[in-house]
């Protein structure tokens, strides 16, 4: 590239001349690690999801039997029915985040980087080391939280190996590990909006309620529609919590196990790797439709300026 | 957007309050109408701080419970009702859980596959996101739209032939297992792509026209601007890595092999309920991360909200 001086450079020309070389000295190894250990990947998980792995390795065409027997297996019924509970109460999570980003974003609120990062603090810890102590409190017979109820006069239970409330217990504790990342986005998103339109709202007579309501959330609504979206990717994959705190033993686990659980059983316990496979397909298939569907609704609610 | 996020992120616990107070009056267009209405503004909100606080109480009570129990005697653990302060305090549980498990190994483990995933990103999905932002090269957007479909797609759909592929190049059991799937990233790419896209290219070519090749463009001239990018994508990697389960549980079965997330969860199956010991092995796993946190908190609580508005 030899440009003399003087010489009429169109700007919009730029790195539109070098080699392509140059291109693939940089995007090169990214693209060979992605299409090895993910694109690859994916396209041999489907053809997984058509085959029996055999007792000593070898993989036997079987169609679409294993899709036809997931479809039929009540395990898979009582895992979708799981996955979407937890889902559900996770995204309880998103009205309180919202509410706490706006408390924390009162003017002149003094501490707010103090309680920005004790709200933040279960973000950085490893979810492995949440559920133990999670445990711990939810111990039926000693553990705080029925000690602290028993106190007021409330019997507690066995919160995490009672069928009726370990997916909600699990559920809570995901509440509360994931309230950071959202309220440091919507903060985020909070401060993008201009003072002059809290301000007019002040003045037309609307209290901090109806401020809230009509003024902060749709204002916060593109915020809120990534959180949503992305929360609801996550949780339809929960594995992490469920493993760590519902064990092997626990009488509660086949009313919390997830889909994913049921895939690391099928696919890495019980050497039934078709069928695990075929699970991934089925999750994949809802996740693209819940977001899809999400994208659809998003016209709706979701305020762009 | 980007500038009222910086605005957003800069205000730390210290970044005057006074200062942000002083910039919202002018805006106000009619103090005069309602005196009586316009509480002074340096009067702190008291209910605000009151339910933040309750909040705040939450949020924390576990980990200072956690704390607690790792020095207590496991009878002062399960007892009812329960002390609150350690009596005695004991330091054994810590020293058990050194003797149940190579917990130097663990550790060792998870440092070496936090660092070599996260510098392995950084360097690449850098390259990469440069490439697709400014360079020109055929068939680049069939690669980037193959790029994208990666991020769609959800991690257990790649696991199994992951599995297969570290299992045939007899990786399993050993660190490149560990590392090695980690180091190639769609999203820290597309992530860096969208940053290098908001820089203007006004630098970039003074560079070129100066006779820079893009190696040197991009070395010298973009990657010190994209410090922010970079910033973000350590931490979200540093985090994701530190805390990974899943893939670790499958790819390792030795004890001296295993990162410390694989760790806890032997832990369970080797002490049960015998809290005081799990909570001193938790502990352990967490606190390098949380002091990095409360060191670099502004980073990290940056890095999270710029991933959170990028991604």
């Amino acid at each position: 590239m030899s440009a003399a001086p003087g010489a009429v450079v169109p700007r919009r020309r730029s790195g539109a001349q070098q080699s392509p070389w140059w291109a693939l000295l940089f995007v090169g190894p990214t693209a060979l690690g992605l299409a090895v250990f993910y694109l690859w990947p994916t396209v041999r998980t489907l053809y997984l999801s058509f085959t029996e792995a055999g007792m000593f390795g070898g993989y036997t065409w079987v169609g679409l039997d294993n899709y036809a027997a997931l479809l039929a297996d009540p395990e898979l019924l009582t895992a979708l029915r799981n996955t979407f509970v937890y889902t559900v109460i996770v995204l309880v999570g998103i009205p309180v985040a919202v509410v706490v980003a706006t408390l924390l974003n009162t003017p002149g609120l003094r501490g707010r980087g103090v309680y920005r990062v004790l709200y933040f603090l279960p973000v950085v810890t490893m979810p492995a080391a949440i559920a133990l102590v999670w445990r711990m409190l939810y111990n039926g017979d000693y553990g705080v939280l029925n000690q602290a109820l028993g106190a007021v006069g409330i019997s507690g239970r066995s919160w995490l190996t009672d069928p009726a409330t370990a997916l909600v217990a699990v559920a809570v504790v995901a509440i509360w590990a994931g309230l950071g990342t959202s309220i440091v986005i919507f903060l985020a998103g909070l401060q993008g909006i201009p003072a002059s339109v809290m301000e007019a709202a002040k003045l037309d007579g609307a209290g901090p309620v109806r401020t809230f309501r009509s003024v902060t959330v749709p204002l916060l609504s593109p915020s809120i529609f990534f959180v949503s979206v992305v929360g609801i990717i996550g949780a339809l994959q929960v594995f992490d919590l469920v493993y760590m705190m519902v064990g092997r033993n626990n009488p509660a686990l086949p009313d919390t196990k997830t889909v994913v659980y049921l895939f690391y059983e099928a696919g890495f316990l019980d050497n039934h790797r078709g069928s695990a496979a075929a699970i991934a397909f089925v999750l994949l298939v809802i996740i693209l439709g819940l977001t899809v569907l999400q994208f659809r609704l998003q016209k709706r609610w979701v305020h762009y300026e | 957007m980007s500038e009222a996020l910086r605005e957003a992120l800069t205000d730390t616990a210290s970044a005057r309050p006074a200062a942000t107070a002083a910039t919202r009056p002018a805006t106000r267009t009619a103090p005069r109408t309602a005196p009586a209405a316009t509480t002074p503004r340096r009067r702190q909100p008291w209910v605000v701080h009151a339910l933040l606080a309750a909040g705040a109480v939450v949020m924390v009570f576990p980990f200072a419970w956690q704390l607690l129990t790792a020095f207590k005697t496991f009878q002062a653990s399960v007892q009812v009702p329960p002390s609150i302060l350690p009596d005695p305090w004991v330091f054994t549980n810590f020293g058990e859980v050194f003797a149940s498990m190579p917990f130097g190994s663990m550790f060792l483990n998870s440092v070496l596959l936090t660092v070599l995933r996260t510098a392995g990103q950084v360097v690449l999905c850098t390259m990469a996101g440069y490439a697709f932002a400014r360079l020109s090269f055929p068939g680049r957007n069939v690669i980037f739209v193959a790029f994208l479909s990666v991020l769609m797609v959800p991690t257990q759909l790649y696991l199994l032939p992951q599995y297969e592929i570290v299992q045939a190049l007899g990786w399993l059991d050993s660190l490149p297992g560990l590392v090695m799937p980690g180091i190639f990233s769609a999203f820290g790419t597309f992530l860096m792509r969208q940053f290098f896209m908001s820089l203007p290219a006004e630098l970039e070519e003074a560079a070129r026209l100066d006779g820079a090749n893009p190696w040197q463009a991009f070395s010298r001239v973009m990657v010190p601007l994209a410090r922010p990018g970079i910033v973000a994508l350590t931490v979200f990697t540093v985090l994701w890595s530190w805390n990974d389960l899943l893939w670790p549980l499958v790819v390792t079965t030795s004890p001296e092999k295993m990162p410390l997330s694989v760790g806890l969860a032997q832990m369970v199956g080797l002490h049960g309920t015998d809290f005081p010991v799990l909570m001193a092995g938790a502990l352990l796993a967490t606190l390098p991360m949380l002091v990095t946190f409360m060191v670099l908190q502004r980073q990290f609580i940056q890095g999270i909200a710029f991933t959170g508005s990028k991604g």
